[in-house]
């Protein structure tokens, strides 16, 4: 006798629910500009990372005879005054600047979600603590700070990687913890201390997972701007340095010969900005698509 | 002529996820001097009929399908913005469901009535406060020139639905809509406001529109009632007729939901029942801003084993606090609480967890309660993985009789909180809360979220389970005729205080204290 009942006890046969994200993402779908800024990031991140094998030239190739030439169609983006071929500088470049956002923002995600989770949850004396402990930090002049850092550990890239995500996790810590303070005084939560769970498994199973809204948003944007920092310290000549290069090393590179080379402003700075369009685009996306209100009608 | 007579009237919102036909084809007509209710349950469409026609609805998503409004002779669903603004603001008056968040907290309350005086009636500041008192008086506010200077936050909420009430009458309106004005209120005041609402429509023989979710607070107020089911009007008549006689069988099923009568099944024997739990001395302040709040206050009661025992009173009064300080869910401040003779405050979180399997909670709001996050499975499956009681196949076995247990249907064990309705959610964690098989459950205001028919599930629901699974229960709950119904024994909580306990039949014939006869009063109504 095979009857129904029994034919329903196998859990994975039922039909699965659409979670939150599953929501969001068909929602995200019909949102065009964000879909066009995915499509571009994923595209650019794809070139990047096989630069190596697909660049035309290699990146410190020079040819001093050529110079600085526009583009052509040996040289879709024109050379450089040392005649190396700025398509390739600026996949290579690529390849920096994008690992310097990655990374950094995942420091950055890592120490602030956890610290902020941890301040907020806890509450009381820990909290004050812990938060003042980050005004402290925000009150620290950035440049100043990251200037220290190199001049007592030398220039390099991993401790560029470091003092990005060392300044940028302290909004990250703050959204996390109002977040977390509302979040906390829900039932759910409190239906899970009454079921017995550890304080750390509440977080880690309860607490953070609804927070990551708009921690996800917030990284979207946070990436551009560790890459605009990136950039900025390039230019100040404390980022990385030549033959490598980032977008922002050739942009300040570019902008020295802005008048009679456009292209070595124009093709970097193009870059630059279709990521930043482009994550903007994907964060504004996110951002409504993760909106609970906008789920509930 | 009828004040306002509504014809055809049909509402749809066009939303992403469709259509959603909110009000169908209703017409209702109310009289100067005459009552009439609208009763639904949520998303009836009882408050869309009403605010659509004083173009109240966004449009988009809503949209007005068909119908006419007429009132005093004007189309309100088809005129200038101007002259609808026009008569909002002086023919219609509405009072809402909060009265806080329709109060400006920056304002005192004499100068908010103060000011439409001046703007709308053309007073001097001196005529505007002398009529604002006299509307205070006329509202019931005690010593109306001394609390002329008061903030809304020093007000309770039935002195704020006063104020409320007060700012509706300014314009001298010939119709006042009520939407469930005292749905956020206690049970005692709420008969207060309900009194209130009737002695100013007698006085001023205007025309009211009651909307309300509940039969029972509808009964004396209302000379016609209109039933709403899915934005359809199923029944409608004098409240008489109605009431005592219901046609139709949604209406029959509303009338049935209200609890009545004591409980079905015969009393458990306390004298050869063990306690189960005891408290005794409770004592549970909250620090708000440097001040000590005393939440509860001396409190000491024992909880047999299989019973449930009601724990009544109105917001504010320490009902909660009291079930959480059990559970440890809040740090009680003195006092002490076991648990078969076991202490239990004086246990930190690791000491307490193998006792957690056996207390459990269910909370009042099926909509806070469950983690958005997770699935049916994954609830449920929680804190069974977590106390050891089922793994791999067998877990989700369990999973599936718990299921059946509340009356889920299977198939639903992968979906989200989201996708479904408050009582189907309520039945979840109801679910989590057996899922450790406890003896004892701390059941916080559960059903007070719910509507009517749903809200009588429910407590069937939790009825069945404890008789079957043979657990205690503390039911806290601010509704006496729901205690009644379920409860064996009830202690009654007036700011903090225990102020009476005894057997639920024995209080509601022969109540002692004077805070549960007016508690017992505002229920019978």
């Amino acid at each position: 006798m095979t009857s129904q009942a029994e034919n329903l006890t196998n859990i994975d046969q039922f039909e699965s629910g659409r979670s939150l994200w599953q929501d969001a993402w068909s929602r995200l779908k019909r949102n065009k500009l964000a879909i066009i800024g995915l499509s571009l990031l994923i595209f650019i991140g794809l070139v990047c990372i096989l630069t190596p094998w697909i660049a035309p030239y290699s990146y410190e190739h020079q040819n001093l005879a050529l110079g600085a030439t526009p583009p052509s169609a040996q040289h879709w983006f024109g050379t450089d005054n040392l005649g190396r071929d700025l398509m390739t500088r600026v996949m290579y470049g690529g390849r920096v600047s994008l690992a310097v956002g990655l990374i950094a923002t995942a420091v950055a995600l890592t120490i602030g979600v956890t610290w902020g989770a941890i301040a907020g949850y806890t509450g009381g004396k820990v909290d004050t603590i812990m938060m003042r402990l980050v005004d402290i930090i925000y009150a620290l002049p950035f440049m100043i700070f990251i200037v220290l850092l190199m001049v007592v550990f030398g220039r390099s890239l991993l401790l560029l990687f470091l003092a990005i995500g060392a300044v940028e996790w302290l909004t990250m810590a703050r959204i996390v913890r109002g977040q977390v303070q509302t979040l906390r005084q829900l039932e759910f939560v409190e239906a899970a201390i009454s079921i017995g769970l550890s304080k750390a498994t509440i977080i880690r199973r309860h607490i953070i997972p609804n927070a990551l809204g708009p921690v996800i948003v917030y990284t979207t944007l946070t990436i551009p701007n560790v890459m605009l920092l990136e950039a900025f310290l390039s230019f100040l000549g404390l980022g990385i340095q030549p033959p490598q290069s980032s977008w922002g090393v050739l942009i300040s590179n570019g902008v020295e010969g802005m008048e009679e080379y456009p292209w070595l402003l124009i093709f970097p700075g193009l870059a630059l900005s279709i990521v930043l369009f482009s994550l903007n685009f994907l964060g504004d996306g996110l951002r409504d698509a993760l909106d609970v209100r906008a789920s509930k009608d | 002529m009828a004040l306002l007579s509504i014809e055809n009237l049909a509402v749809s919102f066009y939303t992403r996820n469709g259509i959603t036909r909110a009000v169908r084809d209703i017409s209702f007509s109310v009289e100067l001097g005459e009552t009439l209710a609208i009763v639904g349950e949520s998303g009836s469409g009882k408050s869309v009929s009403c605010y659509s026609m004083l173009g109240l609805i966004p449009c988009p998503p809503g949209k007005i399908e068909s119908g006419k409004a007429l009132f005093d002779g004007v189309d309100l669903l088809n005129c200038s913005d101007t002259k609808l603004r026009e008569i909002r603001g002086n023919k219609i008056a509405m009072i809402f469901q909060d009265p806080m968040t329709c109060l400006n907290p920056y304002l005192t309350v004499g100068e908010q009535l103060v000011e439409p005086l001046i703007y709308h009636k053309k007073l001097s500041r001196a005529e505007a406060k002398k009529k604002a008192i006299d509307l205070m008086t006329e509202v019931g506010i005690r010593t109306p020139e001394e609390n002329f200077d008061a903030w809304p936050h020093e007000f309770s909420g039935g002195m704020r639905q006063r104020v409320m009430i007060a700012m509706a009458l300014i314009a001298e309106p010939q119709l006042l809509i009520a939407d469930e004005p005292t749905t956020a209120l206690d049970v005692t005041i709420q008969k207060q406001i309900l009194d209130l609402i009737a002695d100013i429509q007698k006085k001023r023989n205007i025309g009211v529109i009651f909307i309300s979710h509940d039969l029972g607070v509808v009964k004396n107020l209302a000379d016609k009632v209109i039933v709403m089911k899915a934005g359809q009007i199923v029944e409608q008549g004098t409240a008489q007729e109605v009431l005592s006689n219901p046609k139709h069988e949604y209406t029959q099923k509303l009338l049935a939901a209200i609890p009545s009568g004591a409980k079905d099944t015969p009393h458990h024997n306390n004298s050869d029942s063990q306690i189960l739990v005891q408290v005794k001395n409770l004592v549970t302040d909250f620090k708000v801003k440097g001040n000590v709040f005393r939440a509860v206050n001396d409190v000491s009661f024992n909880i047999y084993s299989k019973e449930i025992l009601g724990l009544v009173g109105e917001s504010g009064s320490g009902k909660s606090t009291i079930g959480r300080s059990i559970l440890r869910l809040v740090n009680a401040s003195g006092g002490s609480v076991t648990y078969h003779s076991e202490e239990l405050l004086n246990k930190n979180a690791q000491q307490m967890k193998p006792l957690r399997r056996k207390m459990q909670m269910i909370f009042q709001d099926p909509y806070a309660s469950l983690n958005p996050r997770m699935t049916i499975y994954d609830t449920l499956a929680e804190p069974m993985k977590l106390h050891g009681i089922a793994k791999g196949a067998e877990l989700n076995q369990a999973v599936l009789k718990l299921m059946d247990d509340v009356g889920l249907a299977r198939a639903f064990v992968r979906k989200y909180p989201h996708e479904f309705s408050g009582g189907q959610r309520q039945r979840i964690a109801i679910g989590r809360a057996i899922a450790t098989k406890p003896e004892f459950i701390v059941a916080d205001e559960p059903v007070s979220a719910l509507d009517v028919t749903i809200q009588k599930q429910i407590l069937e629901l939790i009825g069945y389970l404890v008789d079957k699974h043979e657990l205690s229960m503390l039911f806290i709950s601010h509704d006496l005729a729901v205690v009644r119904k379920l409860c064996d024994r009830v202690i009654v909580l007036k700011h903090g205080v225990l102020v009476e306990s005894g057997e639920v039949e024995t209080l509601w014939q022969n109540p002692q204290h004077d805070y549960t006869r007016d508690l017992l009063q505002a229920v019978m109504h």
